[in-house]
């Protein structure tokens, strides 16, 4: 059975997320905590104690930058398969200006698609942070491909590669909060189906078009 | 594993303080390079690999004396050869390349591995490679360009100023083999003294822009030169004024480790504070979830 595209079961629940998604989401997470927590080790001698979670400081600098190309290469096709659903529109405008509102539950919204524009803004922020993660850390793989590039440029990247990832920590924070807050997302990503009450009441539109106009 | 672990000043990665230098004096140690006597002997080059038995593969014959033709993991020192115009003349430029240890070693400085490099009480910079880790930050921050890793078994070499003689009163092994006294090893001060005195010889024989190389953006260092043509540095292939620099010194620095672990707190609070006021979203379902408070544009 196909269940990559979104459409209801029988038992009246909705495919939200197909088997590709759930399964790629999951191991992009994985993989994130990974470089998380081993580049902390790196980062700061306060977390090096982590490094004996990965085998010891060697292995962990080994596996480091492995997963780093594992993230890049799970991520961007995963990413290019979203991309319409992520595609900004007007709507978002009235999304973001009325966010504060609406993460005090004080607004709904009548005519959000399946992503909303913070979802929107999560998914455009992690397009090029985890590009430059990808291309700074290549400057910095050691013994293959630092030497390649001077030191002056290594500093630079090295610094770049901090900063983004930082950047990056807030995304991902953000996004396992929203996630935790919006009751009913995690089972979307975990067991891949919701709703109709959830997605008439979170992503109107999309349920409008899943169920061919009807509120 | 560290040698004279009750002599170390400065400690790689260490969060709060570097373990204690528990005896009350060890005088600063220094090498001094004097260029002007160096003849090109390379005895130094052959006595490192000596004493650290060290083997360089054989290499191929690359149109110069230089050999080989940069410092790697096997080859802690290198004599490099130069031919340049300075004044109008040919000047034939013979230099020795090796670590600096520096004052405020760079390397020390971006190491992430608790340890894996320090500095000790008498100066000399030090990589226990036991700890090390092979990031390669250490070469990234150095402004010398000196640390190489190997990449057979993942862990970066220097010269250690042969620091497993020095603890026992032994000069470092080039300096035993130097036939013209081009290298000298005593007290950072005696070898000032000397450099000083060195310098007054050279100004009075013509070489009226010889100079001391101790570069104060990396609190001076304990292997220094004096440099035959000191106004211009750079034809030696050292820099002229160099620091670990304010991208290293950021990088790395207390302040943005501060600012990244903020920033995770940040994010930890930010959300506890508001589920605490504002509690989960949830489908209201009196209303089948059909969107009410409209927000309006």
């Amino acid at each position: 059975m196909n269940r990559d595209e979104d459409f209801i079961l029988p038992d009246g629940k909705i495919v939200r997320h197909g088997n590709y998604e759930r399964i790629v989401h999951w191991l992009v997470a994985i993989t994130f905590l990974f470089l998380f927590f081993s580049g902390l080790a790196l980062f700061s001698p306060f977390f090096f104690w982590l490094s004996a979670l990965f085998g010891g400081g060697q292995f962990m600098r080994m596996l480091h930058p492995i997963a780093g190309v594992l993230l890049a290469w799970l991520f961007y096709p995963y990413a290019w398969r979203l991309r319409k659903d992520n595609a900004w529109s007007a709507v978002d405008a009235k999304w973001v200006e009325h966010s504060v509102a609406y993460m005090e539950k004080r607004v709904e919204f009548h005519d959000t698609g399946k992503y909303n524009a913070g979802q929107k803004m999560m998914y455009w922020s992690m397009v090029p942070i985890i590009a430059v993660l990808f291309v700074t850390g290549i400057t910095m793989w050691q013994p293959w491909f630092a030497g390649s590039f001077p030191a002056s440029l290594r500093r630079v990247t090295s610094l770049l590669h901090a900063v983004a990832a930082f950047v990056m920590f807030i995304g991902i924070g953000i996004h396992w909060y929203a996630a935790y807050w919006t009751r009913g997302s995690i089972r979307a990503m975990v067991r891949g189906t919701v709703t109709k009450n959830w997605a008439r009441y979170h992503h109107p539109a999309w349920f409008r078009q899943i169920t061919g106009g009807k509120d | 594993m560290a040698l004279d672990s009750q002599d170390i000043r400065l400690r790689s990665a260490t969060t709060v303080e570097s373990p204690p230098s528990a005896r009350s004096f060890r005088p600063e140690v220094a090498k001094l390079i004097d260029i002007s006597r160096c003849i090109g002997c390379k005895a130094c080059q052959a006595a490192c690999m000596e004493w650290n038995d060290l083997r360089e593969e054989v290499g191929t014959f690359q149109g110069t004396y230089q050999n080989p033709l940069d410092l790697s993991d096997q080859s802690w020192t290198v004599m490099k050869f130069d031919e340049t115009v300075i004044d109008g003349s040919l000047a034939w430029l013979i230099f020795k390349d090796g670590c600096m240890h520096c004052t405020d070693p760079g390397c020390l400085k971006a190491c992430p591995s608790p340890g894996a490099v320090v500095q000790y009480a008498n100066g000399i910079v030090d990589f226990q490679q036991d700890a090390c880790i092979g990031c390669g930050y250490c070469i990234t921050g150095c402004p010398f360009d000196i640390p190489r890793l190997r990449k057979q078994d993942g862990r970066v070499y220097k010269c250690t100023l042969c620091s497993d003689r020095v603890s026992v009163g032994l000069e470092p092994a080039c300096i035993k083999s130097c036939p013209t006294q081009a290298l000298t090893f005593g007290s950072k001060a005696e070898m000032k003294e000397l450099a000083a005195h060195r310098l007054v010889d050279l100004h009075e024989r013509g070489l009226g822009k010889a100079a001391v190389y101790d570069p104060p953006g990396v609190g001076g260092t304990h292997v220094f030169y004096v440099l035959p043509h000191g106004d211009r540095p750079e034809a030696y292939g050292l820099p002229r004024d160099p620091s670990i620099g304010p991208v290293v010194t950021f990088w790395r620095s207390g302040v943005a480790r501060a600012l990244g672990v903020a920033t995770m707190f940040g994010v930890l609070v930010a959300g506890i504070l508001h589920y605490m006021r504002y509690g989960p979203l949830e489908v209201p379902e009196e209303t089948d979830g059909k969107t009410g408070k409209e927000a309006q544009p």
